[in-house]
């Protein structure tokens, strides 16, 4: 059996799934002031009469790191910067402790400028000044040549609890991007650790030997103690959640939309031949943008619970909420409320919600049942417009090569998978607009958990090699190889292949559940003065994300 | 010292064409924007809410035949990267004129400044002419506009010059490295246009060894006076980062600085990449440059690893070359209506005949154009154009913004003209897009 537990910001939702059936599943309201224990609630209640040692896997998804970015509750990290020309300081991300340090690489990660060791003693220095126990490196390109960030964490791995290395966290080029992935890092480090071993403890009192998994923001999992040293991965699991919970539901290997109609807010997800797609370069979370791999989702502020105003005759819904529809006691008009007051909506006080759209029904000069009907529509509009948007931003995405601007894989669904409170009402309307199928997947109430106890183990591997130089990186590995004029592009993804194979079996995948694919695949001739001197080979491999094990139909 | 910018919404098409070559080992290939993709992407500059990027789209057949003559048509001397180069210049057009962007970098490759109004083959990497297939898209789609093309190449924009010889709406300067020392040998103050549009073609040669100082001389002196009185609609930059002073081709000391600078001093709406083959040293700090001083954004950390200010000086003869030169095409366009009637004197047409030479494809051509002597319009014209692929044709234009007379004068032509001694008779009326052969 297999246990999924999604404590998520609002409800802990968690499923226990025997021979590929759901068995049990439980929702309880998340104890904002301690996490762990909604986790060892919902445990604690599917576990009873259970027989421990047949858990096969139990796999976990929190918003602990999230909250603590999103409400600051977060350690001081002095953030170690070499940054070489380019953006001036002024545009990059500030941090309160910032130290810029001389050395930097350049684009080919050739070392322009050495580092000058005795500046790390001065901040070192400083460090112990402010009990600053947290560190974070970011150098620009130091996904194309590690030493100087691997020199710097040195230098600071004595005076501190934990230093955050850029280039470990991600291969991807960015930068700016780099240095908040490694400030984010390092400034939940010692609260996710703190988690772990909280669960571990759980497991170890339960005599639970099961492996343990942790979901990240890209739909995959890694085993817990995986994640310890780089939790960054782990911040917003919950939409990731939501969407590999409804994949069971979803015809495989189709183009579709996963909507996740929310009482705030509406996120949009794609999967592209049944694959969700992910950020091309990274989540952006507290104002940070990152290059933390993560779904692609896109949120619009409209939900069931968005306020609904008459603005100079015009219905306008959204962006603030200022509590649940009246329906169900809250403080203003809302579309669930429109949809109560129609009758779509079989839930909540009717008279409440009919009470409340009275006023607009008088300021839009139009019947009650008028009214009701023009908000709903709206709302599908709006959020049908939505999906509409985020199509064409997908296949308007520029690509760089001439094969793929006239060849490129479009995006073309054809169905809508719905899931949320006003799912069941709002699909069909949504589909119709968008001229596709429409779909509620069953157990959505549980469908973060679900996602969490099937989701597989991802990871992803990039691999540089520079022949001309001699060099192969893999960037996040550290490592960096000598390399024979001759290496080909074969031979490189066969290598990309075995590091990825190697990197996902440490994290925790299964041998028959390795969907490998090839992400990039570059090789650029190298001439200098007319003469041929090498080759630049770009490959990059990842496991996708995808379910590890299939739900059956039926309870 | 960071200077006060006022923050522009920049677009940018940026297409390297990774999967296209001349040839193998030719300057312009797979690897050439490849170091620069690294350095854009690792500055992190697409991630500014005011850089916006583009997608380039194909340009049509009907986009080249509005402005060149391909013999025997487009469709074979084009190929797919030349298209999209072409289309993703008029996406970056697009974005400008319909108020999307502040202005626009078009990011792409092959260039194509070098490209005349009749194409036999490739002449200096170039196969149609980005920069001029986008004026006549602009002005087919968005209405009159006066345009200035200002060429920063490093080589004389000889096929800019060309295909707006006559056209006294568009204002063509090129400053470049002195024709007497780099390819393809042209571009002197006394090329100054057609009998019609004197003074609306602007060449300034500079001598090897120009440095920054002298760029900013020519600009402070000649270029931004010029465009001062001539008061365009729009400026488009055609810019060329081969005067850098790392790249292997040409021999000035331009920096990338310089680059981002002349930029922000030109405040171009539209730039356009040319040439430039330091791909390692110079193309990856140079568009940093550029792109961030035309977002608006402080360049002044923006520099090359091995950037020496003292070894980058000029000396004193080469500015006072720079001094003189700038001074002459200033006085060019100063005294421009003096030079008609001594240069057109009673003639009802002239007639000039060129040689050109297609380096890249090995083609030699013989051309003889003559233009109609007019004072509405830039003056109905006709190609006779003999290559040594042994295709002649001929070739009627009536011009944009064309006076009744002219037109009737093309249409006259175009009848009149015997297709039994051409491999092809050309008609191209810019106002009314048409296009025809016989």
């Amino acid at each position: 059996m297999i246990i999924g537990i999604d404590v998520g910001g609002t409800h802990t939702d968690a499923v226990l799934i025997r021979d590929g059936r759901l068995s049990k599943k439980i929702k309880l309201l998340t104890r904002q002031d301690h996490l762990m224990a909604s986790l060892l609630d919902a445990a604690d209640y599917l576990l009873e009469g259970e027989d421990l040692s047949r858990i096969e896997r139990l796999a976990i998804s929190t918003t602990l790191s999230t909250n603590a970015i999103v409400e600051r509750k977060i350690d001081r990290v002095g953030m170690v910067i070499s940054s070489g020309p380019g953006l001036s300081p002024g545009q990059l991300p500030k941090f309160q402790d910032t130290y810029y340090v001389s050395g930097y690489m350049n684009h080919r990660g050739i070392e322009v400028t050495p580092l000058k060791e005795r500046e790390l003693d001065d901040i070192l220095e400083d460090f112990r000044k402010k009990g600053i126990r947290h560190a974070g490196v970011a150098g620009k390109f130091s996904c194309r040549n590690p030493q100087q960030e691997i020199r710097i964490g040195n230098g600071l791995k004595g005076a501190t609890d934990h230093v955050s290395l850029g280039h470990r966290l991600s291969g991807q080029l960015n930068f700016p991007r780099r240095m908040a992935t490694a400030y984010l890092n390092a400034a939940i480090w010692s609260r996710h650790r703190q988690f772990v071993r909280e669960v571990e403890n759980f497991m170890a009192e339960k005599r639970i030997t099961a492996p343990c998994y942790i979901l990240k923001a890209d739909g995959g999992t890694i085993e817990l103690p995986q994640s310890v040293d780089t939790p960054a991965q782990t911040i917003l699991s919950g939409p990731a959640a939501s969407i590999m919970g409804t994949l069971p539901f979803v015809e495989p290997g189709q183009d579709a939309v996963i909507l996740d109609i929310g009482g705030t807010t509406t996120d949009i997800a794609v999967l592209a031949d049944g694959v969700p797609l992910l950020e091309p370069l990274g989540v952006t979370l507290g104002g940070y943008k990152t290059l933390i791999r993560g779904l692609r989702t896109r949120s619009i502020g409209i939900g069931g619970d968005s306020t609904v105003k008459i603005v100079q005759g015009r219905i306008v819904i959204g962006p603030e909420r200022t509590g649940p529809a009246v329906a169900f006691g809250g403080p203003a008009p809302t579309p669930t409320d429109a949809m109560v007051a129609s009758g779509r909506l079989p839930l909540g006080d009717r008279k409440a919600s009919e009470q409340a759209m009275q006023p607009l029904a008088e300021q839009m000069k139009r019947s009650l049942p008028e009214t009701a009907e023009a908000i709903f529509s709206l709302t599908c509009d709006l959020i049908a417009q939505a999906v509409t948007e985020v199509m064409e931003d997908i296949n308007s995405q520029p690509v760089y090569t001439i094969h793929e601007l006239l060849e490129g894989k479009t995006v073309v669904p054809k169905a809508l998978y719905a899931v949320g409170g006003p799912a069941e009402v709002m699909a069909a309307p949504l589909g119709k607009r968008l001229g596709w199928s429409s779909h509620v997947p069953g157990n959505a109430e549980v469908a973060n958990a679900i996602g969490v106890a099937l989701s597989r183990t991802t990871a992803e591997v990039a691999l540089l090699a520079d022949t001309e130089r001699g060099i192969l990186t893999f960037a996040e590995e550290g490592l960096q190889i000598p390399v024979s004029k001759r290496f080909s592009r074969e031979e490189a993804i066969g290598l990309a292949r075995e590091k990825l194979l190697e990197k996902a079996r440490r994290l925790g995948a299964s041998e028959n559940d390795m969907d490998m694919e090839i992400t990039e695949d570059l090789v650029f001739p190298m001439v200098r003065d007319f003469y041929a001197t090498g080759k630049n080979i770009r490959i990059k491999v990842q496991i996708k994300p995808g379910l590890a094990s299939y739900l059956k139909s039926g309870e | 010292m960071t200077m006060e910018r006022k923050s522009k919404k920049t677009g940018l098409i940026f297409f390297p064409a990774f999967d296209w070559a001349i040839s193998p080992t030719h300057p312009e290939r797979e690897e050439r924007l490849l170091y620069t993709q690294d350095q854009v992407f690792e500055e992190g500059l697409l991630d500014f809410d005011n850089i916006v990027e583009y997608k380039p789209g194909l340009a049509a057949k009907e986009d080249i035949d509005r402005t060149h003559i391909c013999v025997p048509d487009a469709a074979s001397v084009t190929t797919d990267s030349h298209l999209i180069a072409a289309g993703g210049t008029i996406r970056a057009a697009q974005a400008v004129l319909e108020g999307k962007v502040d202005n626009a970098f078009a990011l792409v490759r092959p260039p194509g400044h070098h490209a005349m109004k009749v194409v036999h083959g490739a002449r200096g990497f170039c196969n149609v002419n980005m920069e001029a297939v986008m004026i006549d898209y602009i002005r087919r789609h968005y209405g009159p506009k006066r345009i200035a093309v200002i060429d920063t190449d490093c080589h004389h924009g000889d096929g800019t010059q060309d295909i707006f010889w006559h056209d006294p709406h568009t204002l063509c300067i090129s400053i470049h490295q002195d024709g007497r020392t780099l390819y393809p040998g042209t571009g002197f103050h006394q090329e100054m246009g057609g009998p019609n549009a004197l003074g609306t073609t602007i060449n300034i040669p500079l001598p090897p060894g120009t440095s920054d100082e002298g760029f900013f001389h020519t600009l402070d002196h000649a270029i931004l006076p010029i465009l001062e009185e001539f008061k365009p609609d729009l400026v488009i930059n055609s810019a060329g980062q081969d005067n850098h002073y790392t790249d292997p081709i040409t021999n000035m000391r331009f920096t990338a600085q310089g680059y981002a600078r002349l930029n922000e001093k030109l405040a171009p709406d539209i730039a356009v990449l040319e040439g430039g083959y330091s791909i390692e040293k110079a193309l990856p700090y140079v568009n940093v440059g550029i792109i961030l001083a035309m977002a608006g954004i402080d360049y002044s950390h923006v520099r090359e690893p091995d950037y020496d200010a003292a070894t980058l000086k000029q000396t004193g003869d080469i500015t006072r070359f720079v001094e003189k030169s700038a001074e002459m095409a200033y006085q060019v366009w100063k005294e421009r209506k003096n030079f008609r009637e001594r240069i057109v004197g009673h003639n009802r047409s002239m007639t000039r005949r060129k040689h050109v030479y297609y380096d890249t494809d090995g083609i030699s051509e013989e051309q003889e154009e003559t233009v109609r002597i007019c004072d509405d319009c830039g003056g109905m014209v006709t190609i006779d154009s003999q290559a040594d692929t042994g295709r002649r044709i001929f070739a009627v234009i009536v011009p944009y913004l064309a006076c009744p007379r002219c037109r009737q004068a093309g249409e006259e032509a175009y009848d009149k003209a015997d297709n039994r001694r051409y491999a092809g008779v050309y008609f191209q009326d810019k106002d009314r897009d048409l296009f025809r052969v016989k």
